[in-house]
């Protein structure tokens, strides 16, 4: 293993790995948008809001993230979408997350009995009034651990945006590579990378996790 | 027709779900201070009738009526909300499951309804909420959150919090049914209370010694009708329906 190489090349794998970080923490407020909505959608009164938060959810889980990314930014200029790969990256791959956000935003709120929003009612409340003091301020608590794994799947699937040449960490492993003829140290470098940004994110979604809970 | 004159009023109340009725054509008055006791085997729809009182289960035909105003009134969407969203500041009411919210303390969740709804300051419903407690005797653990409050200081709490509202009627929903039996009393002593105070109360229970020690009324139900009514010392001394004996004689024989 060629660790001189390794030592000489890391700041520029640093330096990509910022915006690997630039690139989750916006996919992942993109993706809370998008879930937000998406779970607001799915628990509408109305049908058709419901359906279309449903079809949502399983256009984007359903297909690879790999083939959104590339309609977006190989066939969006044919219908006049034009992204340079960095913003292509960010929505494609917030819309996906969101995707999946929908689904961990619903479930922690149907978790809440129902006994809750009844007893809210009860008193007066009307129905937002309800979901906003009664419902989500409960749900949010029990949604950091999944959107923790939503984020940590996340982190990760930024590394398909090195197929639309965004320079983050994959891509700079991947152009080392060409350069030196040595993967196994250039992936290798990439990887701790990527396993202490999500170590640190699993920390403090932990932490957060922590510190939400009723004593 | 002065039926209007009556405090809380049901009038031919009828609930299916499908082809299920399980409330057949029940009418019901409540005059202002009275306690009425529904009892009844489980099914027999008597939660139901208490829980279309504040429309928390609609009706599918019938009417309630709360002092001159008719609850179940029908109305667009939006302005059933604002209006039903009205009737319902005007009645408590207590669950089986307390239905506390564990988010919040004892006092924020007598607190949070009245500052929301009626606009007290932040000290004013303190002061509430302060008052409110005593009463229930949870005044020492205000700033307890539910998870530390046995079932009876919940069911006491979730009372108290209904009482800030200030209501002009409560209703019950087996209050009592899912405590510990030693912890029945406690909640049963804060009943006892309100009754002195001559709230009015619509009350579902299995407890038949205390149905018959404070109540004014007692409705024997059985598959969606009011087979029996009546004051107390007739409904269970001297029942006149065999359905009514069957019920107590298995009831009381299974309490004993």
């Amino acid at each position: 293993m060629d660790i001189d190489l390794m030592m000489r090349v890391y700041p520029f794998f640093l330096t990509a790995a910022w915006t690997t970080i630039q690139l989750s923490v916006l996919t992942a407020l993109l993706g809370l948008a998008m879930g937000a909505l998406g779970a607001s959608a799915r628990l509408s009164r109305f049908a058709l809001v419901r359906f279309i938060g449903a079809a949502y959810v399983s256009l984007f889980r359903g297909t690879p993230a790999l083939i959104q990314l590339f309609i977006l930014y190989f066939g969006g200029p044919q219908i006049g979408i034009q992204l340079d790969a960095f913003e292509a990256g960010v929505i494609g791959l917030g819309i996906n997350a969101g995707a999946y956000m929908t689904e961990t935003i619903r479930g922690a709120i149907i978790s809440i009995d129902k006994g809750q929003r009844e007893a809210g009612r009860t008193l007066g409340l009307s129905q937002w009034q309800a979901t906003y003091k009664i419902i989500l301020p409960q749900a949010a608590r029990l949604m950091v651990r999944p959107l923790g794994v939503n984020l940590n799947m996340l982190i990760k699937a930024t590394a398909l945006v090195a197929a639309i040449s965004v320079v983050e960490l994959t891509y700079t492993a991947q152009r080392y590579i060409g350069s030196t003829y040595k993967p196994f140290e250039m992936f290798l470098l990439a990887g701790v990378l990527y396993m202490i940004i999500i170590y640190a994110t699993g920390r403090a979604v932990a932490w957060l996790d922590r510190r939400v809970q009723i004593t | 027709m002065s039926d209007k004159d009556h405090f809380v009023e049901i009038r031919h109340a009828q609930k299916s779900y499908g082809s299920l009725e399980v409330l057949k054509d029940i009418s019901l008055n409540v005059e202002r201070g009275q306690i009425v006791a529904i009892i009844g085997p489980s099914g027999s729809g008597k939660s139901t009738l208490l829980r279309a009182i504040n429309d928390l289960d609609p009706l599918t035909g019938g009417e309630v009526w709360l002092d001159g105003v008719q609850v179940n009134k029908s109305l667009p969407h939006r302005q059933y909300e604002k209006h039903i969203n009205e009737m319902r500041q005007q009645v408590g009411m207590v669950f089986q499951h307390f239905n506390l919210f564990p988010h919040m303390t004892a006092r924020e969740n007598v607190t949070m309804a009245p500052m929301l709804l009626k606009g007290l300051s932040k000290a004013e419903a303190d002061k509430l909420a302060e008052e409110q407690l005593d009463k229930v005797g949870m005044l020492d653990r205000i700033d307890y959150y539910p998870s530390r409050l046995s079932g009876g200081q919940k069911q006491r709490v979730a009372i108290a919090r209904a009482l800030a509202m200030k209501p002009k009627l409560m209703l019950f929903d087996e209050a009592t049914s899912a405590l510990d039996p030693e912890l029945v009393d406690e909640v049963n002593m804060v009943m006892k209370k309100l009754a002195e105070e001559h709230m009015t109360m619509i009350i579902v229970t299995h407890e038949m010694d205390f149905a018959a020690s404070v109540c004014d009324r007692v409705l024997f139900m059985d598959q969606g009708v009011v087979v029996e009514e009546g004051p107390p010392s007739v409904v269970f001394k001297n029942p006149t329906k065999d359905r009514t004996r069957e019920f107590l004689r298995k009831h009381l024989a299974g309490a004993a």
